[in-house]
């Protein structure tokens, strides 16, 4: 069991590896998606107390949400905005993918000096948690395309909610979708907007936004 | 100890009689003798210590304020001892040839005196035991070098070398002087058998301030901008002493210092391990993007002194946190590769310094095809080249090897934090070695081989028999010591003892391991070079009675090929230096191609030191800034200067008073 | 216990060029050909041996060292790789390093017999594959010091034949890191497709077959076998990884030659299914695979 955790978190952070090293819009919206799968085999795995409407509804909702909902909106995004490529990131992919095992040894010797109310189930799981709030922040501080912001910022959630569902296994599951429905109208208003300032502007571009101040 | 004094004396003599000699002849003569007959004195008691592993020490009364003349060889001063001595005395022997060239128009007496008490300096710094002592020779050795550096001194270029050189050494020495006094503290005395330091904080401090001043010495990454400028710029055979040996007393300095502050807290090895690391890397990358042999060999001193300092780093990291194995091969591979360093290095710079006699150029990119004009530097050369890639079987690879071990055999089970050792130890050596490779096939490839590409390298011719031998020496010893790798590191025991206060038999035992692993490494190495032979002798069997013609080289049916479409070692270089554009900052000068046959273009790279232009001469400006604002102070009236002096002096003792 | 030792090397000796077979007969199938036969590169093989040379004016006794250097090496490091439950030849603690570093000097010598013909294109791919293999070689060597240190065992036989072999000794995780790390490094290094296309002589995309282009006769059948040897090498420590062992020793044999061969068929899946990368793309692959195999250290050793 612990085996297949272990297996679930280390994809987890290798498929954040892969958003930091791949380019192509489409492709990145893929890796979220299969983080957000992930996500929901993760709620599976940690849930122990036998067949409750929790175990079923949590997961499949994660899923649903984030491993089709969000990407296939995403996707219609990327559609309309018409662009393929992150154009010259702040940091380059080579320069993030030779930084993100020195961050992630730094989350792990985070994670082994944080004390825990509760015993984790994995000693990954502060790390995967951590590497990911990294890696989504990361994500918004170096691109510059509005949609990587937007994949940025729910990589991010991924991070806080891996964090969640494997330290606090009894959460009410109220919370949890409350969670989830903060992010699902955040999506969707960034969708819109990007949207709107790709027609206005011709470009997504949010480093050339500080123009707006008028 | 009377033979090393001996010895000394005789260098010292030598180097007087060729500075009286001055332009004449006999100069260079008086020199090389003094050196050679010298060294080969001294180095015996350095030896005897080695195998009988009983120091020996000189003590006599002093005048000097907390000085005293306090003399000893242990283990740990022979093994940098015999580095020094052996290489200076090859060296020299190169000079004479080297500088024959120059008689007419420079004045080699002073080379010779300034290199003997060079040399001088060095033996003194590595077996003074007393802080005073020690400074006075640390002065001696820094200030000889200035005056070879300088040698050049109708160029520009050597000017600012050794003005830049002057400046670093001495902002070192600021540290070191720091590093002494707070060290002697209140009991006063200097003689390093007698200072204690008990408490963590200072100890802590101290070790900075010994990394600070050893490691501008040494030259650690960014501490390292004398390096490049003053190693190209003065005569080959003292680049190969100063690059081979002089900056390994910083080493040396550094590991003394560990030794007198006591049992090292756990963060020591990590700022060592990770000074290292950066060095390694960035010094091996800026080698990647130079132009000149020399400026290219002079980064690879502190990639080298990088690989040194890891081995120290896991000597260090063992002794804090208890782990033997770690601390034996530590330290055995970093003092194994002191000695290697200086020998290859040593190797190169004098194959770097025959180049230049034989071609007149260092640009890499107006060489080539030297191998058959200097066959037999081509061939030390390509030894040497393969020793600094740290490859087998020669002995680059087992010093590295051996750091290696340390860490595979016990660097992974020491908890999670250390796995950031680990993997700077792993990673970074893997990384430096396949770069050094890069670099060195580069350097052996555009230099020595293809076609020549200017005329400097059509001309090129081989170089005196006296210039000849010591590389021959060199390449030898290269491959001697990586067949006796195993028996050596035996002879490290009893300095890695006293380094880590580990019983000898402890110690002893993980060096047996290491020769058995060793030794196995040598059964490789040997089993390939018989496969070498039999492979050749096969070819010829193949070979022998079939058509072996001669055409020229393939260039997709072009059919005026010419020397200068050879790939360059800039374009050879190219996809590492654009990959690592952001340590390097190459600047990139290129004229714009217009039409359908543009004529003439040109393209300019320049790898200038990061350090150098983003650290140093903003702070330098800065300072000189500061120090303009006090200038309304100097008004050329003496009286007044008097008054300074007058009112100085009465602040003092007003303080003292208090 | 000798008489294993010896079937190991006799396989390797002999088996090794069957890799190129296996290979091409893959990509055959792919393309809808018949493909060559699968001994092919033994015919050429034979063919090499029994011609004579042609060599540049410009070329001096480096070019012609550079070939019997590089199949020297691979003999010597073939003494080094046990295979399944057969142990190497040679084995201490740390052997790892050195076959590493052995592949390094081949490389070297390659790297300057290239650059001993004096022509464009053969610099072209030198620069490129000391590159390529600076990249290459930490992401090695990090990923078998993670096996190394779940194993408890420096050298390769004690790595690959040891107790903790057995498939219930499994990290899997780690293992399948590991692996995919060494298989990246495994295409790099053996200049196959996404990295450097085998099949490519004159073309500016070139590195490996570029650099012994003026190669020619024995010479060039030297550098082919070695190129053949190098290639089962390091697919048998690519299988050592990943194949857990069964117990019977002659059982484990015929596995891990299955597996190797097994390898070449997914190099020339790979080789049908996919284009060469940009050139600019293949240090990122490389970086990849550096950081797989960090993971695999930190997941070990945590």
């Amino acid at each position: 069991m612990t085996n297949l955790v272990d297996t679930v978190l280390i994809l987890i952070i290798l498929t954040n590896l892969m958003l930091l090293g791949s380019s192509r819009l489409r492709t990145c919206i893929f890796v979220v998606a299969m983080q957000g799968i992930l996500l929901g085999a993760l709620a599976l795995l940690t849930e122990n107390s036998g067949l409750t409407i929790h175990l079923i509804l949590l997961p499949t909702v994660i899923i649903c949400l984030k491993g089709i909902i969000f990407p296939f909106l995403l996707f219609r995004t990327l559609r309309d905005l018409n662009v393929q490529h992150e154009v010259e990131p702040f940091v380059g992919y080579g320069t993030s993918l030779v930084l993100s095992p020195l961050v992630l040894v730094v989350c792990i010797w985070l994670g082994s000096q944080l004390s825990l109310p509760v015993e984790a189930i994995s000693s990954l799981v502060v790390p995967a948690a951590f590497f990911s709030i990294a890696c989504g922040l990361f994500l918004i501080i170096s691109r510059k395309k509005a949609l990587t912001q937007v994949l940025g910022y729910l990589v991010l959630e991924n991070g806080i909610y891996v964090f969640g569902v494997s330290i606090a296994t009894k959460q009410p599951v109220l919370v949890e979708l409350g969670i989830l429905l903060d992010v699902f109208v955040a999506i969707f208003v960034m969708g819109i907007a990007i949207y709107h300032i790709n027609r206005e502007f011709d470009h997504t571009d949010v480093d050339r936004l500080n123009k707006l101040k008028g | 100890m009377s033979l090393f004094l001996l010895g000394l004396s005789i260098i010292f003599i030598g180097g007087l009689a060729s500075l009286i000699s001055g332009r004449r002849a006999l100069a260079s003569f008086f020199g090389v003798t003094g050196v050679v007959a010298g060294c080969v004195i001294a180095v015996v008691p350095a030896f005897r210590v080695l195998f009988n592993g009983v120091a020996e020490s000189f003590r006599f009364d002093w005048t000097m304020p907390f000085g005293s003349f306090f003399l000893q060889i242990d283990s740990l001063s022979a093994i940098f001892l015999i580095a020094i001595l052996g290489l200076s005395a090859i060296a020299a022997i190169y000079g004479m040839g080297y500088l024959g060239a120059y008689r007419e128009k420079k004045n080699l007496g002073v080379v010779w005196f300034f290199y003997n008490l060079l040399l001088l300096g060095m033996s003194l710094v590595v077996v003074a035991q007393n802080g005073i002592l020690f400074l006075l020779a640390w002065e001696i050795m820094s200030l000889a070098p200035f005056f070879l550096i300088i040698f050049d001194d109708e160029k520009e270029k050597a000017r600012n070398a050794s003005w830049t050189y002057l400046v670093a050494t001495h902002i070192g020495m600021v540290f070191l002087l720091l590093f002494f006094i707070i060290l002697a503290g209140k009991t006063g005395s200097m003689d390093f058998d007698k200072i204690v330091v008990m408490d963590s904080v200072k100890a802590g401090f101290l070790f900075i301030l010994a990394v600070i001043g050893f490691g501008t010495k040494a030259g650690f990454i960014t501490l390292h901008v004398w390096l490049p400028e003053a190693h190209p710029a003065a005569p080959s055979h003292a680049s190969a002493v100063m690059s081979g040996v002089m900056i390994k007393t910083g080493i040396y300095g550094l590991v003394r210092a560990i030794t007198l502050l006591g049992h090292p807290p756990v963060w020591w090895a990590w700022v060592l391990i990770g000074i290292s690391a950066g060095s390694g890397v960035i010094g091996v990358l800026f080698a990647l993007a130079q132009h000149d042999l020399k400026r290219l060999l002079a980064y690879h001193s502190v990639e080298n002194i990088g690989i040194i300092t890891l081995g120290l780093g896991i000597g260090v990291l063992g002794m804090s946190i208890g782990s033997p194995i770690l601390a034996v091969f530590g330290f055995a591979g970093g003092f194994f590769h002191v000695i290697n360093h200086a020998i290859f290095k040593g190797l190169l710079f004098l194959g770097a310094g025959s180049v230049l006699h034989g071609s007149g150029t260092l640009e890499i990119d107006h060489l080539g095809g030297l191998i058959k004009r200097m066959p037999w530097t081509a061939v030390t050369f390509l030894v040497g080249a393969v020793a600094i890639s740290g490859l087998p079987p020669l002995n680059g690879f087992a010093s590295e090897f051996l750091i290696y071990l340390g860490v595979f055999k016990d660097g992974m089970s020491h908890g999670l934090a250390n796995i950031i050792p680990a993997l700077g130890v792993i990673g970074g050596l893997a990384l430096i070695g396949g770069l050094a490779a890069a670099c060195f096939t580069k350097a052996f490839g555009i230099v020595f081989l293809g076609e020549p590409r200017s005329k400097h390298a059509h001309q090129a011719h081989e170089v005196h028999i006296a210039m000849v031998l010591p590389m021959v020496i060199l390449a030898i010893l290269c491959v001697l010591m990586g067949v006796f790798s195993p028996l050596i590191i035996g002879f490290f025991g009893g300095a890695i003892s006293t380094i880590t206060s580990l019983p000898q038999e402890v110690v002893q035992g993980q060096l047996n391991t290491g020769s058995g692993i060793l030794s196995n490494v040598v059964i490789v190495s040997v089993l390939l070079v018989v496969l070498i032979f039999g492979f050749a002798l096969l070819r010829k069997w193949l070979l022998s009675g079939r058509s072996v013609s001669e055409m020229e080289t393939w260039g997709c049916g072009y059919a005026r090929p010419t020397a200068r479409m050879q790939y360059t070692a800039s374009s050879f270089a190219q996809p590492l230096v654009f990959l690592f554009r952001l340590f390097l900052r190459t600047a990139r000068k290129d004229s714009p191609r217009e039409g359908l046959f543009p004529d003439r273009a040109f393209l300019q790279t320049d790898t200038a030191d990061t350090s150098s232009k983003y650290l140093f001469q903003p702070l330098f400006k800065g300072i000189s800034f500061l120090f303009s604002q006090l200038r309304w102070i100097q008004h050329g009236w003496l009286q007044l200067y008097v008054l300074y002096i007058a009112i100085t002096l009465l602040i003092l003792l007003i303080w003292k008073a208090f | 216990m000798h008489l294993e030792r010896i079937i190991n090397l006799l396989l390797v000796i002999v088996l090794s060029p069957l890799i190129f077979g296996i290979i091409n007969r893959t990509k055959a199938i792919f393309a809808g050909r018949t493909g060559q036969p699968l001994l092919q590169s033994y015919y050429d093989l034979w063919k090499l041996f029994n011609k004579g040379a042609v060599y540049s004016q410009t070329t001096s006794w480096v070019f012609r060292l550079g070939p019997i250097v590089g199949l020297a090496v691979v003999f010597a490091t073939a003494t080094l790789v046990p295979l399944g439950r057969l142990p190497a030849v040679i084995a201490f603690d740390g052997d790892i390093i050195l076959f590493a570093y052995l592949f390094g000097l081949m490389r070297f010598f390659t790297v300057i017999s290239a650059l001993d013909t004096g022509s464009a294109f053969e610099g072209m791919g030198a620069s490129r594959e000391v590159m390529f293999s600076a990249l290459a070689e930490p992401a090695f060597l990090i990923g078998l010091a993670a096996i190394s240190a779940q194993r408890h065992s420096l050298s390769l036989t004690g790595m690959f034949t040891g107790a903790d072999t057995a498939f219930g000794a499994y990290i899997l995780p780690v293992q399948l890191l590991v692996s995919f790390s060494i298989f990246i490094v495994f295409l790099a290094e053996n200049s196959r497709i996404p990295v450097d296309d085998p099949n490519t002589h004159l073309e500016l995309t070139m590195i490996h077959e570029v650099m012994v282009l003026d190669n020619s006769g024995p010479d060039f059948g030297f550098i082919t076998y070695s190129s053949a040897l190098k290639m089962w090498l390091l697919g048998a420590v690519l299988v050592g990884v990943l194949v857990p062992s069964n117990g019977n020793v002659w059982i484990d044999m015929s596995l891990s030659v299955v597996s190797i061969f097994v390898l070449a068929v997914l190099v020339g899946i790979v080789e049908s299914s996919m284009a060469r990368l940009k050139l600019l793309r293949v240090p990122q692959l490389l970086l990849i695979a550096n950081a797989l195999s960090i993971l695999a250290l930190i997941l070990v050793l945590r």
